[in-house]
Order: C-alpha cells, then sequence, then structure tokens
C-alpha cells in the first residue's frame, strides 16, 4: 500500500527548501542527495546509496568515462545543456513532499481537462511518490507472477534477479552507442525490467502505473524488457499528462529482446514541459520471425531526440514504428525510427506524422539499412507532415543504406499546409475555425489514436484539443 | 416571419477576375428556386459565395439574411444562421469519421450559441436520429464509421450530402449539383428526405444542369445564369424548355453574357476551383 507523504509529516524548515521552475516547492528531508555535477566521486555514490554489486558499478565508471570522452551529437538540433549544474540522482523521498495545494492552478485545470482519476492526478504531479498500483493492480500482478513473468523496477532487478539481467544489460545499446546511452548508463536509476516466460501471452497492456516504486519517473530511468520464445506483451510507458520535472535534461535509455516467435508492442505517450530536453535512446533486437513494434507519441519539450530502432536479427523478423511528433512555439521534435535489416526475408514499416504549430519545428529522422545478405528483405518508409501555420518548419531527413540487391525499399514523403478546402467544408457544417482545425489534426493522427489503449486514445484526442486551443505547453 | 435570402447586385472576383457580375436573387422559405447555366456561367461560384468561401473577393453588392448581413459572417456563423449547402465536390477529411463530424456540426448548427466544448447532442439520442435518417436514405450502418468523403464513390458522396441536410434541417439549402452522379433511385430517395424536412420549411436553391431532382421538386422559379448574371428568370417550365433544348435560345438572345461566358468557360476548373 502506498503512501502519502505530505508537508506535515517531514520537516519543513524552509532552510531546505528549494523552488524549482515551476514552483512546485519540494523541500528536502535530511535524507541523501547527490550535489548537482557529474564526475567518478557521484557515481560512485549513486552505486554505494543502491548498494550495488561490483560488476555494476564497474559498468558505471566505464561508461563515465565514455560519456566524457563522446563528442555531442552532430545531428537533430541544439543542445545546451552544462552538464555540471544537474543533479544526477534524488532519493525519490525528495520527490516527496509536495502538497497538492503546491500544484500550480493551471497543471491542476490540465488535469482537470484531461480528464485525468483523481488519484492518478497527485501521483503525475508528483505530490504522491507512488500511484497505488497495488490496490487497483493487486490481482493482476499476481496473475502474472503465477505465469513466471517478472515486471518490476530495474534497481529491484539488479538485485533479485541479477543473471538474466546481467545477461541483456547494455547489450542492445551499449555505453558507447552515443553520449546520451552513455550518460543514462553512467547515472540511471529506475525504470522497468520486464521479462516474459516463453510461450506467455498477456493479453492486457502492462504499463508503467502498474509499478510499484517510486523511481519510475526518473530523469534517466533504464529499461530493458525481455520477450522469450512465442510470448507476447504490451507495455505502455508515460501518459499525456504534462509532466514536469526538476532537472531539464530527460534521458532514458530502453532495450528490448524479441525472441523467435515473439511479440512485443512498446507504447509511449509523453507530453513533456517545454524546457526538457528529452534525448532517448530505444532499441530492440528481433529474432526469428518475432514482431517489434514501437509506437511513440511525441508532444512538448524543448529538444526531443529519439529515435527508436528495431535491429531485424534473424529470417523473417519483422519492425514496425509509428512515430508521431506534435511541436509547438519554441519546440523542436527531431523523432524518427531506425530499421535495419541484418537478414533475410525480414520485413519493416515507418510511418511517421509529425504536426508543426505555431512556430514549432519538427523533424523526420529516420534510418533504413539493409545489411549484406538480409535477401529478399522489405523496407517500407511513409512520413507525411502537417503544417498549420507559415511560421512553423518541417523537414524529413531519411537515411537509406542499402547493401544488398535483392531488396525493396520504399520511401514516400509528403508534407501539407492544413487544408484551407478541408477547413472550409468543415466551417460550412458549423465547425469554428478552431474545431475544424483540432478535428483534421486528429484525423492526421488516427492511424496512430486508433493504435492506443482506449484511454490514451481518448486523453491523446483532448490533448491534441489543448494544443489546438493554445492552452497548454 | 418569413424566412428571406437576399442577395443583391453581386459581383465577385478570383484573384482580380471577375465571375459573377451583379446578381439578384431572393429567395423565400418555402419556395424553391432552380438555378441553371451552361459551365463557368458562376452556378457554383455563387453557391460558394453564399457560404463564405475564402477565395472569392465580393466587389459589390450584398447578401442579406433577413436582418442579418451575411457577407460579415465567417462560414461556420452563416452555417449556424441556417444556410447550408450540399456540394458539388465534397471534400475529404481523412480519419474524421462522419459520425463524429455530423454530430459537431449538428450540436453546431441546433445550438448556435454553443461553446466549444460545451455538451454535444447526446450520444444515444444523436445516434438513433443519425440511423433513422440513414435508414431512410437506404445507406449501411457502417457508413458513419467512414471517414469524411474519404474514397467515397460520386453516388455516396452525394447521399452523404443529403444525409447532412437532412440532419442540419437549414432555413436555406443549396444543391450544387447534387443530382449528378446519383442514379433515378437516389435522387428519389434525396427528393423523400427534402420532403422529410418540408419544402414549405426552408428555401431551397438547386444548382443543376440536369432534370432529376427538379421532377420531384419542380421549381417555384428557374433563373438561367450566363456569363455571370441571371439573364433569364421563369418557372418551371423554363427549365423544362433549357433541359430539353439546351442554352442556345438564351445564347443568341444574349450574346454578350454569352461572349464573357466563353471568356472563362475553357479553363473550367480553374474558374471554379483555383485557389
Amino acid at each position: 500500500m502506498a503512501t502519502e507523504l505530505t508537508s506535515t509529516d517531514i520537516d519543513t524548515s524552509d532552510a531546505v527548501g528549494e523552488i524549482n521552475k515551476y514552483n512546485f516547492r519540494t523541500k528536502s528531508t535530511a535524507v541523501f542527495k547527490a550535489r548537482k555535477g557529474i564526475d567518478a566521486e557521484i557515481v560512485h555514490q549513486i552505486s554505494d546509496m543502491k548498494d550495488e554489486p561490483d560488476w555494476m558499478r564497474a559498468f558505471r565508471l566505464e561508461s563515465l568515462a565514455i560519456f566524457e570522452s563522446k563528442p555531442m551529437p552532430k545531428w537533430g538540433g541544439a543542445i545546451d545543456i552544462d552538464f555540471q549544474d544537474i543533479f544526477y540522482y534524488l532519493k525519490p523521498t525528495d520527490h516527496q513532499g509536495k502538497t497538492w495545494d503546491d500544484v500550480p492552478a493551471e497543471i491542476k485545470d490540465t488535469f482537470e481537462r484531461l480528464g485525468i482519476p483523481e488519484a492518478e492526478r497527485k501521483y503525475l504531479s508528483g505530490v504522491k511518490a507512488q500511484f497505488e498500483s497495488e490496490v487497483v493492480y493487486g490481482s493482476l500482478k499476481e496473475d502474472l507472477a503465477e505465469k513466471g513473468v517478472i515486471f518490476t523496477d530495474t534497481d529491484t532487478a539488479v538485485r533479485e534477479h541479477p543473471d538474466l539481467l546481467r545477461e541483456y544489460f547494455g547489450k542492445i545499446i551499449p555505453p558507447h552507442d552515443n553520449k546520451f546511452a552513455a550518460l543514462n548508463s553512467a547515472v540511471w536509476s529506475g525504470g522497468s525490467f520486464i521479462y516474459v516466460p516463453p510461450g506467455v501471452k498477456i493479453d492486457f497492456p502492462l504499463q508503467a502505473y502498474f509499478r510499484i516504486n517510486a523511481e519510475n519517473m526518473g530523469q534517466f530511468e533504464r529499461t530493458l524488457i525481455i520477450v522469450d520464445e512465442g510470448a507476447q506483451v504490451h507495455y505502455v510507458e508515460g501518459c499525456t499528462a504534462p509532466m514536469y520535472t526538476s532537472e531539464s535534461l530527460h534521458s532514458a535509455v530502453v532495450e528490448v529482446i524479441v525472441k523467435k516467435n515473439a511479440r512485443c508492442r512498446y507504447t509511449t505517450i509523453q507530453n513533456w514541459a517545454n524546457n526538457i530536453y528529452n534525448l532517448v535512446t530505444k532499441r530492440a533486437f528481433a529474432y526469428r520471425d518475432a514482431v517489434m513494434e514501437w509506437v511513440d507519441g511525441n508532444l512538448g519539450s524543448k529538444l526531443t531526440m529519439k529515435y527508436p530502432a528495431v535491429y531485424m536479427m534473424e529470417p523473417g523478423a519483422r519492425g514496425e514504428i509509428l512515430s508521431i511528433a506534435f511541436s509547438s512555439k519554441g519546440q523542436h521534435q527531431d523523432a524518427g525510427a531506425k530499421l535495419v535489416h541484418c537478414a533475410p526475408n525480414t520485413t519493416g514499416q515507418i510511418i511517421s506524422k509529425s504536426i508543426s504549430k505555431n512556430g514549432g519545428r519538427s523533424s523526420y529522422r529516420g534510418l533504413a539499412r539493409v545489411e549484406k545478405g538480409a535477401k529478399n528483405s522489405k523496407c517500407n518508409v511513409v512520413c507525411d507532415a502537417l503544417i498549420l501555420d507559415a511560421q512553423s518548419r518541417s523537414d524529413t531527413y531519411p537515411y537509406i543504406e542499402i547493401s544488398e540487391q535483392d531488396v525493396s525499399v520504399g520511401h514516400e514523403a509528403s508534407v501539407s499546409r492544413i487544408g484551407e478546402e478541408q477547413l472550409f467544408y468543415l466551417m460550412c457544417h458549423g465547425l469554428s475555425e478552431s474545431e475544424a482545425s483540432t478535428m483534421i489534426v486528429n484525423g492526421f493522427i488516427e492511424p496512430l489514436v486508433k493504435e492506443l489503449p482506449m484511454e490514451y486514445a481518448v486523453e491523446m484526442n483532448r490533448l491534441i484539443q489543448l494544443q489546438m486551443e493554445g492552452s497548454v505547453g | 416571419m418569413t424566412d428571406i435570402l437576399k442577395i443583391s447586385n453581386l459581383h465577385v472576383s478570383i484573384k482580380g477576375k471577375p465571375i459573377l457580375k451583379g446578381v439578384d436573387l431572393t429567395i423565400k422559405k418555402g419556395e424553391t428556386h432552380a438555378l441553371m447555366g451552361p459551365n463557368g456561367s458562376g452556378k457554383s461560384t455563387l453557391g460558394l459565395v453564399i457560404m463564405g468561401h475564402p477565395g472569392y473577393e465580393v466587389t459589390q453588392g450584398e447578401i442579406f439574411l433577413n436582418e442579418t448581413n451575411v457577407l460579415e459572417l465567417e462560414p461556420n456563423e452563416r452555417a449556424r444562421a441556417g444556410i447550408f449547402m450540399a456540394f458539388q465536390r465534397p471534400i475529404a477529411v481523412p480519419g474524421v469519421k462522419m459520425a463524429d463530424f455530423l454530430r459537431h456540426a449538428t450540436t453546431n448548427v441546433r445550438n448556435p450559441d454553443r461553446k466549444e466544448g460545451e455538451d454535444l447532442i447526446p450520444m444515444r439520442e444523436f445516434r438513433k436520429e443519425l440511423k433513422e435518417k440513414m435508414n431512410q436514405l437506404q445507406m449501411d450502418a457502417e457508413f458513419a464509421k467512414r471517414y469524411v468523403n474519404d474514397g467515397f464513390s460520386g453516388g455516396e458522396m452525394k447521399r452523404a450530402e443529403i444525409l447532412q441536410l437532412a440532419m442540419l434541417q437549414p432555413k436555406f439549402a443549396i444543391l450544387d449539383e447534387t443530382d449528378s452522379g446519383l442514379d433515378a433511385d437516389a435522387v428519389r430517395l434525396a427528393s423523400q428526405s427534402i420532403a422529410e424536412i418540408g419544402r414549405e420549411k426552408m428555401g431551397l436553391l438547386i444548382i443543376t444542369h440536369h432534370d432529376k431532382l427538379l421532377v420531384h421538386n419542380p421549381p417555384d422559379f428557374t433563373h438561367v445564369i450566363l456569363g455571370g448574371r441571371i439573364v433569364e428568370t421563369g418557372g418551371k417550365e423554363l427549365a423544362e424548355e433549357l433541359h430539353s433544348n439546351g442554352y442556345d435560345r438564351i445564347r443568341r438572345e444574349h450574346p454578350d453574357a454569352a461572349a464573357d461566358n466563353d471568356l472563362y468557360a475553357k479553363p473550367k476548373a480553374e474558374a471554379e476551383f483555383a485557389f
């Protein structure tokens, strides 16, 4: 059972109080809080706090060295981060101590308009350290545990499932993959760990809410999902409520292994506050006849750079990526996908939809690569951009690398301004310009929304409506 | 009070090129008017301008619905004031289901002062009514789930426009070539829908060059438009004459208008839909 900490439960001495960008008054008690900045001492402290095995400590330190040696990415948007001005580890209790009264009215109003249930609002706004998942999902969890499914936070998995975790951890996305993967590897905390045993099919979406650990909204979460042979899972991360964090950098790593004949779908809908750099590395390996699907919705943030990838490692593997980006004023979404065909008879599809409004910039950046020997592979990329006004911008950066003759690779891109004829048609039937635009935009992203679990789809539509009214973000 | 839609001395240009050159037309509630004319005469332009298409510039003249200056209204305000047009070429809106679109449209038109985000017509009530109207038009229930005009056949589009008419129940309805693309059976059904609303309850402007709809909805007045002007007005016998004999007599008797018409008739697509 979750407990809710309020300001009355803790030391409210102002001396340790701190007001962050959103005027959430966060009050620290005498618990551990690493100082700002990143170096070996901080990494040691994190490892100490978590009481980690030596191998993980070594992994973190090695990653730190890689992080320090790596240049900033040369693609994507402008990143202006002072790495020494960030807290890399806050014990979860540091987030507690906010009360509902501390949450700004506009955020409460957004929750209201999104129709987020009361219990979740407090959790999402950081007032509660943890959603009362035990109460709501307790029986489901028991049911899953009986089937041998492991669903826990990654820190717990390091302690309780060390062998299983170690076999895959950092193997799909090694620290030297890119600067931010290295950073995450050095300072990661929280995230989900999921193992689905052979043949087990989970027929409802596993949601991040489900987790019982308080650290699941971390800045540097680390998720690892292993879907064993013939198994099936749908994992849903994030939600449409605006996510406010005290630090301006979110850098996650998500690794997924989909074994023979298995199937995994990973759905993300994120709506970051617009001061956040959201720099995430997501990659899946799909083995023989396995199917991996990423459904990735990006709203908000200052800059998002995220390209979920599927590496099709064995014959018959299939990768599907559905990506959507909505950028508004002061926002740059550099989002896309990667498909890498490493074996014959593999098939991949990328569908990307982006919307730019009010001076926002959306870029599609995608890779379609066919390795030598991946004969008879098929790869199809479709990206559609919708630009709502003359101030906004959309770019497409397709990277196509083909090392095999006998393949089929297609790329279609379209960019459209919101159709004046469509607006006129809808308005002639009594819809205001804003209602009509919202309807057109919702129609544009319908192919994605219909893939979402019901409650997310409803929230997504409401969120688009709010974005279109300009009252969010 | 009888509702009156009054168009006076209407001049309209597109990209500086005059299309309508002084159109006068008054439609009262309960009247059915036919507007006929060869290609490029400005028939469709008139409908689009009454609805407020942003691609046209009204350079002179007025349109009033009772005391309201229609030209000052946005298209959605015109719809809420009770003016409707069944489009000659309905526009596809992919991803938007017919039912959702119609529920918003119907709510707004029936409750013109509704603020955005406020309640829509209750789902149950709306569905029931939509189902009835669709049955009447012999439309499959699945139709409501399809995306607005997306991949519709010509006939399906036109039925969908009539369905909108039936749901919105306007004071004035413009039917722009609604009968082209419809088979005889569908024309009969469409006419039944119009009869159901009650021709006596609205003013109808039927833009056509067929007589299909006119057979079921005999016009009280027939107007012939040529070269952007209404050159003749008569009763239903004028529509019958044009249908049987074409526009040769009209052209002969109005050579200036005919010359103007031919000037703009050629790039038809451009004249009507280029913006």
